[in-house]
């Protein structure tokens, strides 16, 4: 069965989500609770590793739209990393791109708070 | 089920309860159907993401989260294109009002959601609505093969 892993780490203040499996309504609360949950530590500079996502839908989509707001408003951001191409196609034909810093791996998306 | 078809049509249904954990089985469905037709991986992958929003529009919006309800989901293939035929029984809508959601302004607004329409209409070639609410609705959405 097509399952949905989030796992927490973190390089220095900047907290990381990695994602695995497949995001799409079903799995969206999972994520929703893990971002909510650095919200609620006051973990405001996040980075999300798509690199084990195998799918995302616009349910998924709509959990970074619906916390990023707030989390800039604290001064963070949240940095997306190391999407498949199928996975980036999905947030690029939404126009995702103008308003996300999507990187191409992790160290770039954590080098990115520490050098703004 | 193939009905008395010509050999190169098909046609596949899919009647399941309207539940989130469902999609899974309906993307897995529509994946093979696709690749069987000649579509490549990513036109594939098109078709089940727009199948997938149809169907989580039907399990949210038209039937408001209610298990007890069903998706009908019907696909037919011939040699030129996959046409699939999302329909439920719930609450309609107006399809002329969805209009591209601008995104700025929905992360402004905190909108987390809006967004599944136009993605089916950006990766299908054809998709239309017939809505009759509490009888039928249905979302017919048809890709041509390259």
């Amino acid at each position: 069965m097509e399952g949905f892993e989030v796992t927490k780490g973190a390089t220095n203040d900047i907290s990381v989500l990695y994602l695995k499996g497949y995001l799409d309504a079903h799995t969206a609360p999972e994520l929703e609770n893990a971002l909510q949950k650095l919200m609620d530590e006051q973990n405001y500079k996040i980075v999300v590793n798509f690199s084990e996502l195998n799918y995302i839908s616009s349910a998924g989509l709509g959990v970074f739209m619906g916390f990023i707001e707030d989390i800039r408003k604290n001064g963070g951001d949240i940095k997306l990393s190391s999407m498949k191409p199928k996975i980036f196609r999905v947030f690029d034909l939404l126009g995702f791109p103008t308003l996300y810093d999507i990187l191409d791996d992790e160290e770039k998306a954590v080098d990115k708070f520490t050098k703004s | 089920m193939v009905n008395k078809l010509p050999k190169t049509q098909k046609k596949y249904q899919l009647k399941i309860p309207s539940q989130s954990d469902n999609l899974a089985l309906i993307r897995e469905l529509i994946a093979k159907v696709a690749s069987q037709v000649g579509f490549d991986d990513e036109e594939a992958n098109k078709i089940e993401l727009a199948v997938d929003e149809a169907c989580t529009n039907v399990i949210k919006h038209a039937y408001n989260h209610n298990s007890n309800q069903i998706i009908d989901v019907l696909v037919k293939t011939d040699t030129k294109k996959i046409t699939v035929i999302v329909s439920d029984k719930g609450l309609g809508f107006n399809p002329d009002k969805v209009k591209t959601p601008d995104l700025n302004e929905s992360i402004k607004a905190g909108k987390k959601g809006g967004l599944g329409i136009c993605l089916m209409r950006t990766l299908m070639d054809k998709v239309y609505f017939q809505i009759k609410p509490g009888q039928k609705n249905q979302v017919t959405m048809i890709k041509y093969i390259n």
